[in-house]
């Protein structure tokens, strides 16, 4: 009965993952077709090579910043849209759409809107006397703008997912709690932060793990928005190792980039398990 | 000065009128253990909810201590609830529930530490003090519930079912507990239930609500013995009053003043009916008739009986009797609204 999904997890990512290890220790190039072990040398050579560095550094900068912007955001969010109200609804749907939409299109839009002749934030910045004409940011051109637009687009995306979420844990909290807080004498802030999120932390938990694991796997937003510029400076590892190993040809190298994301993937996953079985068992 | 007053609150919900309050006018005395009492539906839940400033009131005034309370939020009407759930917060142990309010209020934690403890104490709980609400039973968790609404020592205590939780057993000791708790401690307490054992029981006064309106407040004794009306009548008691259209009107008694001829405990005039038995039950103490009444005003109509076990009369299903209810138990209601109305000769 599992043996389709059984199989499907063995050929989609079992035998990836178990050939990203044995690549990473050759010297394979795309068109060989002779492998050669070599060892831990691909592993020392990209040690020595500071775009790697910086994107290890620019992968959890990324993440770490994108994943505080998202639980903030989607918190605001979720209480927000917690009570009815006129248009919830329509709100709700509208606010999902950077979701559903696919990744690339969304992106695609903000390479747009950030764009440096087009761009319509400038075109707004400049006629609302911010900024000269010709003088205006370039958003995806000075390395930390770009950082910033890459990470603010992925808030874009990530946001609704985890606001979903988080709206499910907030109305699985009894009205009573709530209403008790207020009874007792609780203020908004008083109830926020000693009721209401200490009782969705779990939610929360799952929310933030899932969202690192999005977030430290993706490349979308950045391979269309930056490429990785300038100079590497939003470069991160799935990035870096797709232009190693797919467009450079080298497979053994980007394997071995790769294989970075592998320990922090475990821990979360890890950690998702973990608070799934603690919330089954309470 | 009354605790708490209503002056015609209301509260109209646009999903349908179920639970909605019309035109309540209400005053609590000091130090007094009220009860709204009245069938799931009929608003009493609701009118606590305004109460504590849960729900806004369509219109109406809510007054606290003389004050026009409408505007203020729950926090600064200074009053407790006890919630049916007992909404303890789970992530908190039991001593940190029963400070939450007093930390609210910026009591320094010296104090708190004292109050909680002087809380706990006349519940019994503080051995609970580190426990999380998930691993107390329910009488425990209804103490702690209990011991977070009086630390800050409120004006008033509003408490929605607090024994609807429990099972059947707790449920009479929790009662009397409560009860005794009440008077102790000489709060005013304004206590929702649909359980009229629990009103007469607890209540020093009942307030009876149906389908969002007042229909009597009184005593238990005044509400059991001179119901308002036919709702009140035959909302309290059990089997409930039976009610008879006879001679233009409704003729009200209840089923333990229907008794066999001569086993009535009044000396008045009686007036007496052929009863057909069509079921009995027997409860141990008393034993429920069933039948029906044939011949004279009240031809074919059912009626009950209910007859103490001391009687030791032997009645058989579908045997006839002459049964008999004193002139001065009978209560007599207008048929077009089903109000009281004064004492008239019963049809005979």
């Amino acid at each position: 009965m599992f043996m389709p999904a059984i199989l499907y997890i063995v050929a989609l990512v079992g035998v990836p993952f178990v050939m990203a290890f044995i690549y990473s220790v050759s010297d394979i190039k795309v068109g060989s077709t002779s492998y050669h072990f070599v060892g831990l040398q691909n592993f020392t050579s990209i040690f020595r090579n500071p775009a790697f560095l910086r994107s290890l550094e620019n992968s959890f900068f990324f993440t770490i910043v994108s994943q505080i912007l998202v639980l903030v955001g989607s918190t605001i969010l979720a209480l927000a849209l917690k009570d009815a109200f006129p248009g919830r609804r329509f709100l709700r749907f509208l606010i999902l759409l950077p979701w559903v939409a696919p990744v690339s299109i969304g992106s695609i839009g903000w390479k747009w809107i950030l764009d440096s002749l087009y761009s319509v934030v400038n075109w707004v910045l400049v006629r609302m006397h911010l900024f000269k004409p010709f003088d205006a940011p370039v958003w995806l051109g000075e390395p930390k703008l770009a950082m910033t637009s890459v990470i603010l687009v992925h808030t874009w995306h990530m946001l609704p997912f985890a606001t979903v979420i988080l709206l499910a844990g907030l109305t699985a909290i009894p009205k009573d709690i709530p209403e008790a807080a207020a009874v007792d004498g609780a203020g908004f802030f008083r109830t926020l932060f000693q009721i209401t999120i200490p009782m969705m932390l779990p939610i929360i938990n799952v929310a933030v793990l899932f969202g690192v694991i999005f977030t430290f796997t993706d490349m979308t937003v950045i391979y269309i928005l930056t490429r990785g510029g300038p100079y590497d400076t939003t470069q991160v590892i799935p990035t870096l190792a797709f232009f190693a190993g797919i467009l450079g040809s080298d497979l053994a190298e980007g394997a071995a980039i790769s294989i970075f994301m592998v320990p922090v993937l475990v821990v979360a996953t890890w950690l998702v398990l973990r608070s799934a079985y603690r919330a089954e068992v309470t | 000065m009354a605790v708490v007053e209503t002056r015609k609150l209301t509260k109209i919900f646009r999903r349908g009128n179920v639970g909605a309050v019309i035109d309540v006018d209400l005053e609590t005395r000091e130090g007094e253990f009220l009860v709204l009492l009245g069938p799931s539906g009929s608003g009493k839940t609701t009118l606590l909810r305004l109460i504590a400033g849960l729900e806004d009131p369509t219109s109406g005034e809510v007054l606290i201590g003389g004050k026009v309370v409408n505007d203020l939020t729950p926090r600064e009407r200074r009053i407790a609830m006890v919630f049916q759930s007992y909404a303890l917060y789970p992530h908190l142990s039991v001593y940190n529930n029963i400070v939450f309010p007093l930390k609210a209020q910026g009591v320094a934690k010296q104090q708190r530490r004292e109050r909680a403890e002087w809380a706990a104490s006349l519940l019994g709980i503080q051995h609970l003090f580190g426990r999380k609400p998930r691993e107390l039973s329910g009488g425990e968790r209804q103490r702690v519930a209990l011991a977070r609404a009086i630390v800050r020592e409120p004006t008033v205590f509003l408490l929605d079912e607090p024994l609807s939780n429990l099972d059947a057993k707790l449920r009479a000791s929790a009662r009397e507990e409560l009860e005794q708790f009440q008077k102790r401690i000489g709060t005013t307490a304004i206590y929702v239930t649909h359980d009229q054992v629990e009103a007469m029981a607890m209540g020093d006064r009942v307030v009876v609500m149906s389908q969002g309106s007042v229909r009597q407040i009184g005593t238990p004794a005044d509400v059991y013995d001179e119901p308002a009306d036919t709702f009140v009548a035959t909302f309290l008691g059990s089997p409930p009053m039976n009610i008879l259209p006879g001679g233009g009107m409704l003729v009200g008694f209840r089923p333990e003043h229907f008794l066999p001829t001569g086993r009535t405990e009044r000396t008045g005039a009686h007036v007496s009916y052929q009863f057909r038995i069509t079921h009995s039950e027997y409860l141990g103490a008393e034993r429920i008739l069933y039948g029906i009444i044939e011949g004279g005003p009240f031809d074919k109509q059912k009626a009950i009986s209910r007859m103490p076990s001391t009687h030791a009369i032997a009645i058989a299903d579908d045997t006839h009797h002459t049964f008999s209810v004193a002139e001065d138990d009978v209560k007599y209601f207008d048929p077009a609204n089903g109000k009281r109305v004064k004492a008239r000769r019963l049809p005979s």
